[in-house]
Parts: C-alpha cells; structure tokens; sequence
C-alpha cells in the first residue's frame, strides 16, 4: 500500500456529475490510462490495425506487382523506402496488407475459440460431475495431438485458404481455454461467497452472471491474449505449407517463409515480417498484463 | 452479562407484518420446525468413485425455533452445526426429514416459493474473508440480493444504502469499496447487511464472530442484538464460543456427532447442565476468575469419527457416566422437568416426563 493513490482513484473521482457511483469498468479504464507501458502497447496495435484498415490508401505500390529488375532492393532504395522482395515486390506495401491477413488470423481464431472455451470451460467448472466429465474429456482428445499437427489436419481436411486456417485454429484453441476456464470456475465454486449468492435465491444464470463472470474472466482472458501472438505464427506456418494464405496475397508468415532465402544476400529485409510478428505479438502481450493489473481490484 | 429479555420473549408489538399476512399474536409459536433432520455425505473412492462410507454429518435432529427468540446451537467442531445452517438454508437437501418454515414444507416447494423463502431465511457465513465477492463493491453485493428478488438497479442501491446504515457503515464512505479494504469485522457487518437488505424473518448466523477478535466480536454481537430488537429478527446463531452463547441466546440446544444431546433455556442449561456431554463442555470452558482455573481436562481425546459413530449413544466413548444399555440403543431426546428442557441420557430416564 506504498502508493493507494495511483491504484484507487481520488474520493471526487469516484463520484460522478449525478452522484453516480464509479463503476468497475470505470476503475478498470481510470487504471488503464495511468498505465504508460500498457498505453504504449495500446497505441502500436492501434497503429499497426490503422495501417492494416487503410493499406489501400497508405500502400505507395501494388503489393502483388512486382518487377524482376528491382528484386531484393536494399533498405532505402529511393521509392521502396523498406526495399523489394525477391520478386520485387514493394516491401512496404506488402508489410501493410500482410497486416491485413495476420492479424485476422491471429486474432479472429483466439476471439472464436475465448468464447467457445470460455463457455464450455465454465459450464463444466460450474456443473461440475458428469457435464464436466463429458466436456473436459471431450477436450482430452484434441490433446492427444500436437496443436500443429492438429491445425494442419484440420486445415488439409477442409483445403487452403484464410477462412479455413480460421476454422482449425479456433479448434486448435478451444481446448487449452476451455481447461483454464474450468480449472480458474472450479477454484471460484468452492468459495463462500458462491454459497451466499445461492442463498439469496439467485438463479444459476444470475449467478455466473454477477459473482462468476468476473473472477474467472480475468484470467482467461490474460491466458487468451497470449495466444494472440501463437496464432500469428501458427497461421503463417500453415501458409508456408500451402494450407493458409496463397502465395499472391501478402501475409507476413508468408513473407517471412518466402524471403528466408534471401537472408544471405540482403540481411535486413527479410526481417522486415519477423519484426512486424516480434512488435505485434509483445504489444498484445502487454497490453494483457495491462489488462490483467487494471481488472485485478484487489491490487 | 446476559442481556435476557425475559421468560416472554420480545413485546409482540416488535413483530414485523410477514408477506403471508399480518404477525401472529400468540406469545409462542414457532417459525421454524426441524423433523427427524438426516444428511450424510458419501465418501467416495477407489477407481469407479464408488460410495466407500458416508459422514453422518446431521442423523436425526428435530427442534424448533420459535418467533423472536435467539437459538443458540453449538458444539464441537465437526459436530454437523454448519450442515445443520446449510439444510435449514436449503443449500443442501437433507436425505431425510423435514423443515417447515412458517408453517410450509421448504423442501417440497416450487421454484417461486423457494425464492420467498430465501426472502425470508437468511444466512450470515462464517469466513468474512471468503464470503464477500473480491471483485464486487460492498454495495454492489448488498444491492445483489435485493435485485434477485426484482428490485430495479436504483431501488436496491438505496435498500443497500439502508442496509449499510443499520450495521453501522456509511454508505457513503463504504459503498463503492472492495473487501479488501475492509477489516474483518467490517466485512461481517455488510454480510449481515447483505442478509437484512431482504427484510429476513429469520437470520441463520453460522459462527458470525469466530474469526473475530475480542473487542470487535462484542461490537458484532451488540450490532446483532440491537438489529435484533429494532426489525423483531429471529436468530439461529451457531457457535462454538460457549461464551457468546451464553450472552446471545434464550435457548441452547447442544450438539454432538450430528445428534442434539441437550436443549433448554440458556440460563437453565448454564448453570444446571444435565447431559455429561454438556457438563464437560460447560467445565472447559475458561473461567475469567484465576481461582476458578481448570486442573483437569474435563473432556479427552477427540470426537470420534462421524462415518463410524459408535453404537447407541454417540458420546458413551467418552463419558465417564456409560452403563451398559448407553451402548445398545441411542437414548431419545426427552423432556425432563420443565421449561422445554430436553435431554438425550438414560441417566434422567427415570425424571423424564413420558410421552402421552
């Protein structure tokens, strides 16, 4: 309790114009916006989404038209600020519609599969016995294989393309969300505070609602966040195996794949993609911690 | 010490109107009554997760708790007077007898009735510390309660708002804090706010005070003894703490190994305890005079263990009065004397007064 006054907001903050009460979410976004790293975090995934939505007006070339002649420019080179591929692809252009595709595939699969683990991973830890014996050996199974060897089934079963690689990648998640979900709703059950909430004649839905929801949410949604920057990679090793993105369209897997070659006789851009991963993957991952310090009110 | 109100109990002009009508005007007349009470917990083992055993944590408990009055219910730990609180509360469902709350049978009840009823039964938890929602403002979880029950956003805050007033917190200054931020004994005063915020007729308090310390387990209990008084509350209060019993209550029922062994008035099970059971816990208990120190322990070795109670008498292991029949039948609770007193010893089989 070094600094109370940094972690709980002075008594005229809290009180609203209406003398409406601070509400948590309120707490939870005073806290956010004490929080520098976290800020900064924020603001390169607010950068990097921008550039992604606007590629077609930020894009000085076509990303999928290249020229022979200008392969593997330099960084610097006067109109390709950030060189050319070995195709000769503007590198800039490329590394913002890649973004395009990255990030749906890292973040659409981890959206899809916190909601389905979250759900399944709760109603287990909540009705425990045999609806929790069903789910989480059900769960059990997809472990039995490795996430990339399952992806890739997934996805070679159902053919290429970016939808599909969304679809087994949303499976490929669902189980490790659902067994921390479950396991975060178990611990939160036994509680006392869960038996006075029943006492109160509160229906089940009532209760995850109001007491559950929000000890368990936190958690998951810090564990979910790290997945983030999983499935990144993940996605762009199915499109290097043809089960993702395809070769014209830019991903920075993808790139990342293809220019690997190159790295011997320009060493900085083929980078280029690695940093873009490395940037976006560490700012998700802050920001979670952020995320997960301002929700803790216990802190 | 003990503030007793008197052999008549509270003024009926204290009674509260229920929802089921207008307060009844006879001067006894139970709220609450237990019949023949039965939960056992399996224990479950081995590699299909059969029932090995079951923990005869309550076996056969009936009594009644009459309007106004403070039952006090304690014993050792393990004795099953928490899974007592948890029946009563319809948290858990007995595997035998029957709980009439105001004349109703809460057990065979539809959905509907059963939230009247919470309305109407509420409990206060022993653990100060786990029983408040971490992530949820004090005004937040007393407001809660009240809006299970159909109040709008606005209408519970200021139920809350009373609520936190009559235990003595500001809303003002407490309302929006989280219970970390809270003593212990603060945190036990919004439980009891959370339990009043629905108009209760009865309050279950199942070791509100144990976690306490000394000064701020008196000012707990005085906060219970005026709420008491001022909303005409009926209490179960559950204690282990013989002390605060004999302050509290009007009426002792002791417990042992899920079996009641003796009830009576507070006053008359105090002075005069019959049952040995009772005698030795009432001779443990530390006296504040220093030449009144114990020499001896009254009471050796633990409680036996509940999935395997002995024979007949569940306390005969330990008893120094045990005759022989102790180990053949379980003695019946029978009144003896007079003013409710009941006791479960073939010692005052002779003094009982028979049935019928």
């Amino acid at each position: 309790m070094a600094e109370p006054a940094l972690i709980h907001p002075p008594q005229e903050l809290l009180e609203g114009p209406a003398g409406t009460p601070m509400s948590y979410w309120k707490l939870v976004w005073w806290r956010l916006r004490r929080d520098k790293v976290t800020l900064v975090a924020a603001a390169v995934i607010l950068c990097i989404v921008l550039s992604a939505v606007l590629a077609p007006y930020l894009a000085p070339h076509n990303p999928a038209q290249g020229s022979i002649r200008k392969r593997l420019a330099p960084l610097g080179t006067p109109g390709y600020i950030l060189g050319t591929d070995e195709q000769g692809r503007d590198m800039l252009s490329r590394l913002l519609y890649g973004g395009r595709l990255s990030l749906t595939a890292g973040v659409v699969p981890v959206c899809i599969a916190l909601l389905a683990g979250a759900t399944l991973g709760i109603l287990a830890g909540f009705m425990g016995r045999g609806v929790n014996m069903l789910i989480m050996r059900t769960m059990d199974i997809f472990y039995a294989f490795p996430s990339v060897l399952l992806a890739i089934a997934i996805s070679g079963a159902l053919g290429a393309g970016v939808g599909n690689t969304i679809i087994a990648l949303s499976i490929v998640f669902t189980p490790p969300i659902t067994r921390v979900a479950e396991s975060v709703t178990t611990q939160v059950r036994g509680w006392e505070f869960m038996e006075a909430a029943r006492a109160s004649g509160a229906g089940t839905v009532m209760i995850i609602c109001h007491h559950m929801i929000a000890n368990v949410v936190a958690p998951i949604f810090v564990y979910a966040s790290t997945l983030v920057s999983v499935s990144i990679i993940l996605a762009s090793g199915l499109s290097f195996l043809g089960l993702g993105a395809s070769p014209p369209n830019a991903e920075w897997g993808l790139m990342l794949n293809t220019l690997r070659q190159s790295i011997y006789v320009n060493t900085w851009v083929p980078v280029l993609p690695g940093v873009m991963i490395f940037v976006t993957s560490m700012a998700f991952n802050l920001l979670s911690d952020g995320l997960r310090d301002a929700m803790d009110v216990r802190l | 010490m003990a503030q007793s109100e008197g052999p008549e109990g509270p003024a009926p002009t204290q009674w509260r109107q229920g929802p089921n009508g207008p307060a009844p005007t006879q001067s006894r007349q139970a709220i609450l009554t237990v019949r023949a009470l039965r939960k056992y917990f399996p224990v479950r083992g081995g590699i299909l997760q059969t029932v090995q055993a079951q923990v005869k944590a309550v076996d056969g408990v009936s009594f009644d708790v009459q309007r106004g009055e403070i039952l006090g219910i304690v014993g050792e730990s393990g004795c099953g007077k928490s899974t007592l609180a948890r029946l009563i509360q319809c948290l858990i469902t007995p595997d035998a007898g029957e709980i009439h709350f105001a004349g109703q049978n809460t057990l065979t009840t539809s959905a509907a009735a059963f939230k009247a009823f919470c309305r109407q039964v509420q409990m206060v938890f022993q653990d100060p510390y786990a029983s408040l929602n971490p992530r949820m403002n004090i005004e937040d979880a007393v407001a809660f309660n009240a809006r299970v029950h159909g109040d709008s956003r606005t209408t519970a805050r200021t139920k809350a708002w009373e609520a936190l007033h009559k235990v003595g917190l500001r809303p003002e200054q407490f309302g929006r804090r989280y219970p970390h931020e809270l003593s212990g004994g603060q945190r036990q005063r919004v439980n009891i706010a959370r339990a009043l915020v629905l108009n209760p007729q009865l309050v279950i308090l199942d070791e509100p005070v144990s976690s306490l310390d000394k000064s701020v387990q008196a000012q707990v209990l005085n906060l219970l003894q005026t709420l008491k008084h001022d909303l005409g509350l009926t209490y179960l209060f559950i204690s282990h703490d013989l002390l605060v019993i004999e302050y509290l209550s009007d009426r002792v029922l002791v417990m042992y190994l899920g079996q009641i062994m003796e009830m009576g008035s507070t006053d008359a099970v105090s002075t005069a305890p019959l049952h040995p059971y009772t005698q030795a816990l009432f001779a443990s208990a530390p006296s504040m005079n220093p030449d009144a120190r114990l020499d001896y322990l009254p009471l050796l070795g633990d409680p036996p263990n509940p999935i395997n109670p002995p024979s007949g008498c569940r306390f005969r292991t330990r008893c120094s009065h045990a005759m022989e029949q102790c180990s053949a039948a379980s003695p019946p609770l029978l009144p003896v004397g007079s003013h409710d007193r009941y006791v479960a010893c073939y010692l005052y089989s002779e003094q009982a007064v028979k049935p019928g």
